[in-house]
């Protein structure tokens, strides 16, 4: 079992992922350079946070034209597993590989604090240790970060049940007071129909400890490995 | 062929109508602020100059420039885009 945190010119929540994968999850990890044109030694992806290329022209809009978003693209495509979280949900999004795109927050502020997520599917890769109803405390940093998709898209992601996470009170009850920017249905994470490709607005990365005040965020990384364990068993 | 040298391409690259557009908001109530009246919406959006200087007549130089709107400049989930050649 192998991870790949990928690093474009400009993530800055790389070191946190690659901390959380080897010392937390203790599983092997390797930073993956933006030019690189193959991510077919991994079993699986993550996309960090950040500003990939400084989030010129649109957040994530030019990081999903280098080299290894291709590869990425491919990866996925063979049902690799890949996690995109906060900038990487965005470059997700811009690539095509998850459905909508995040706004400028609708207060246009950057919001940076622990929010309350309720995980609303956990029949994913990403999700399996969860329950479903369960709410995590995670932290949220990020000043585009107000999910939009078309009528026709939500419709899709309601019925196939592919919003993975949404902003709730930490009872997990969702309240326009706890969406804190304005995302479409609260929406804080979302899947590809496959289910291999999960990207999220909030940072699991950084509530994965105790002494960071939520380890809850954990859980989604021990999903992962689990997951791979099993196909590795299987295979 | 003077005409092919440093053909300039107008890129507006506009939020659907569709989407919010909190910036738009904000600089409309701003514009209210300061005694402006009548304005009734502010949409905010994105102006590119491209500049094309290659083998590419008029028509191709055009053609180019949509692409590049489509693929690059603009998110079609969210935006439109109109292209004006000089």
């Amino acid at each position: 079992m192998k991870f790949g945190v990928v690093v474009f010119p400009g993530s800055n929540c790389d070191h946190d992922t690659y901390h959380v994968i080897s010392k937390v999850i203790g599983q092997p990890v390797d930073f993956i350079w933006h030019r690189q044109n193959s991510v077919s030694d991994y079993d699986a992806v993550i996309l960090p946070g950040g500003f990939a290329y400084g989030d010129y022209l649109r957040t994530g809009a030019i990081a999903r034209f280098s080299p290894v978003m291709s590869a990425v693209k491919e990866f996925a495509s063979r049902g690799g597993l890949v996690l995109g979280i906060c900038n990487g949900f965005q470059i997700l999004c811009e690539a095509g590989m998850l459905p909508g795109a995040l706004l400028k927050n609708d207060k246009l502020k950057f919001v940076c604090k622990h929010v309350n997520i309720r995980v609303e599917a956990a029949d994913t890769p990403f999700t399996l240790r969860c329950q479903r109803g369960q709410v995590l405390s995670v932290p949220i940093a990020h000043g585009e970060g107000n999910y939009f998709c078309d009528a026709r898209t939500l419709d899709e992601l309601r019925r196939e049940n592919r919003i993975v996470f949404r902003y709730s009170d930490a009872k997990g009850v969702v309240t326009e007071e706890a969406n804190p920017n304005g995302s479409l249905d609260a929406i804080a994470g979302v899947c590809n129909r496959e289910r291999n490709v999960l990207g999220l607005m909030p940072h699991p990365e950084r509530a994965s400890e105790e002494i960071l005040s939520s380890a809850d965020g954990r859980i989604i990384f021990y999903s992962l490995a689990d997951t791979l364990a099993e196909l590795a068993k299987a295979s | 062929m003077q005409d092919r040298a440093n053909m300039k391409a107008k890129v507006y690259v506009t939020l659907k109508p569709s989407v919010l557009d909190p910036q738009g908001k904000a600089i409309h109530h701003a514009v209210e602020g300061i005694g402006y009246r009548g304005v009734t919406d502010v949409r905010q959006g994105k102006y590119f100059e491209v500049t094309i200087d290659g083998p590419l007549d008029r028509d191709e130089a055009r053609a180019e420039v949509e692409r590049i709107a489509r693929e690059v400049l603009s998110n079609p989930v969210i935006e439109d885009y109109r292209v004006e050649m000089d």
